[in-house]
């Protein structure tokens, strides 16, 4: 028997919602992720030994242990501690807390790789600790920190797929469902598989776009 | 007011149990060049630090233009952190430069020179970059305005990194070794300009290896060895025969390199 993916497009209704869904929960967790991260980063960086101490223990344990079960510990877990959350907030949170734990990782190696010097120049002028931030130590570590924030994003743009475990209505989800009913599994999967490639992809370019154009200044020699 | 630009008052820097300066008191007059010299780990570089507060001293104080700079003492008598505000305001009276020039490497020589004047001043971006030419003019680099660190050499790096000082019209500026990263020729142009400042009246704070550098232009050195300074005096009293024996020791090195003609 040949594949049938007219079955599958017959439903581009719900597939649509689907695929719109896991942009959303992977755009806005990544975003946060990152947001996160920077913060834990700069909090490691400004706070004292205490403070990195304190926050070097979830990174440790949250990059240690498997998203999936993160994840049912948070949906599933949560409502003993008082925290019942619906699946699509639950799912939003688990991935950003996730994500962030390596995100705080990449702004720390970012924070470091800027020669120390630069910064007190920059305090010596009389610059603010925020405009240190903003105007030396982002602009400089943003190439360091390009490539791993974009294979972040594809690790947690897959990441997304688990997702379906606790309900959200993502791709992963509604193709499973679909291809269920329809008796075309693989043909659902295949399809879904293109999907996820292809935003992996734009990822990708977007990435090497940011690179090329912040890149000038460092490949520029006299 | 004393006439003093700095004043630096029983110094005392530790790093754990070694101690990198030894009670340091030493007064830098305004509108003179000020040369600390002596043997690599002697302090000198920490010292200058400690002037621009970049290295915090565990005991002592230092006074820029009369206001003390990082610590205050409180009623009690006990040594306080400056607020940040306040630190930045005695800060704002120096300008430093880098062995390493530490440009910005993302912004172009007239980025790094407007930076200070647009974030700390709060100027335009088109009246900051005026006063940032003027500046670029000043150590003969109006020409590379538009180049970014790394299509420039390592003394016009240090022009600008210069003029990036100047910018913020500072009443003393502090040198770390400006030229030990550089070969001959550029310390040269270097030196030029420092000595165009130094003309001017410029209070400068220069910390070298270039002891001709040190002979001519300064009006006051001080020889500094395993964090204890040793004298302080005027360039004609410290060259002249018979020299302090340790400063005798650290020449020979200079002369042993045929550098007895600067001397």
């Amino acid at each position: 028997m040949g594949f049938d993916f007219d079955v599958i497009l017959s439903k581009q209704d719900q597939l649509i919602s689907g695929i719109a869904m896991t942009i959303f929960v992977w755009v806005v967790g990544t975003l946060l992720a990152a947001l996160i991260g920077f913060i834990v980063a700069t909090a490691r960086r400004y706070g004292g030994v205490l403070v990195d101490k304190a926050l070097t223990v979830p990174i440790e344990v949250i990059r240690g242990t498997p998203f999936l079960v993160q994840l049912f510990l948070l949906y599933f877990g949560g409502p003993y501690i008082g925290l019942s959350l619906d699946a699509l907030p639950a799912g939003l949170l688990a991935l950003s807390v996730y994500g962030a734990a390596y995100f705080a990782e990449i702004f720390r190696a970012g924070y470091q790789s800027v020669p120390p010097g630069h910064v007190e120049a920059a305090e010596c002028l009389g610059f603010t600790r925020i405009q240190i931030i903003r105007n030396i130590l982002l602009p400089e570590m943003a190439l360091l920190v390009i490539p791993p924030s974009v294979n972040m994003a594809i690790i947690l743009l897959k990441e997304t797929a688990l997702l379906s475990l606790i309900t959200v209505p993502e791709m992963t989800m509604t193709a499973s469902a679909i291809g269920s009913q329809e008796y075309a599994f693989v043909e659902a999967m295949v399809l879904i598989a293109l999907v996820y490639w292809v935003l992996v992809e734009l990822a990708g370019l977007l990435g090497r776009f940011a690179e090329k154009k912040l890149s000038r200044y460092r490949l520029a020699k006299a | 007011m004393s006439d003093n630009a700095i004043s630096v008052q029983h110094l005392v820097k530790r790093f754990g149990t070694t101690t990198v300066l030894d009670d340091i008191s030493l007064e830098i007059p305004r509108g003179q060049v000020s040369c600390l010299i002596g043997p690599s780990g002697s302090g000198k570089s920490t010292l200058l630090r400690c002037m621009a507060f970049l290295e915090e001293a565990t005991d002592g104080s230092i006074f820029i233009e009369g206001s003390p700079l990082g610590f205050v003492y409180d009623g009690a008598g006990k040594r306080q952190r400056q607020s940040a505000n306040d630190l930045r305001k005695v800060r704002s009276q120096i300008g430093m430069v880098f062995q390493q020039f530490n440009l910005w490497p993302h912004m172009t020589a007239l980025g790094n020179v407007s930076a200070a004047l647009r974030r700390v001043r709060k100027m335009g971006k088109a009246e900051a970059e005026e006063k940032a030419m003027l500046q670029l003019r000043k150590v003969g680099l109006e020409n590379r305005a538009g180049h970014y660190p790394s299509q420039l050499s390592g003394g016009q790096q240090q022009r600008v990194a210069i003029a990036r000082s100047l910018a913020l019209e500072p009443k003393i500026m502090l040198f770390d070794e400006p030229t030990s990263a550089l070969d001959p020729e550029l310390t040269g142009e270097v030196l030029n300009v420092m000595r165009g400042l130094a003309s001017e009246g410029m209070t400068m704070v220069v910390v070298t290896h270039e002891i001709g550098f040190a002979a001519t232009v300064g009006n006051q050195i001080s020889f500094l060895d395993h964090g204890k300074l040793l004298f302080t005096d005027a360039p004609s009293k410290v060259f002249a025969k018979p020299r302090h024996p340790r400063l005798e020791q650290f020449l020979d090195t200079y002369l042993d390199r045929g550098a007895s003609t600067l001397i």
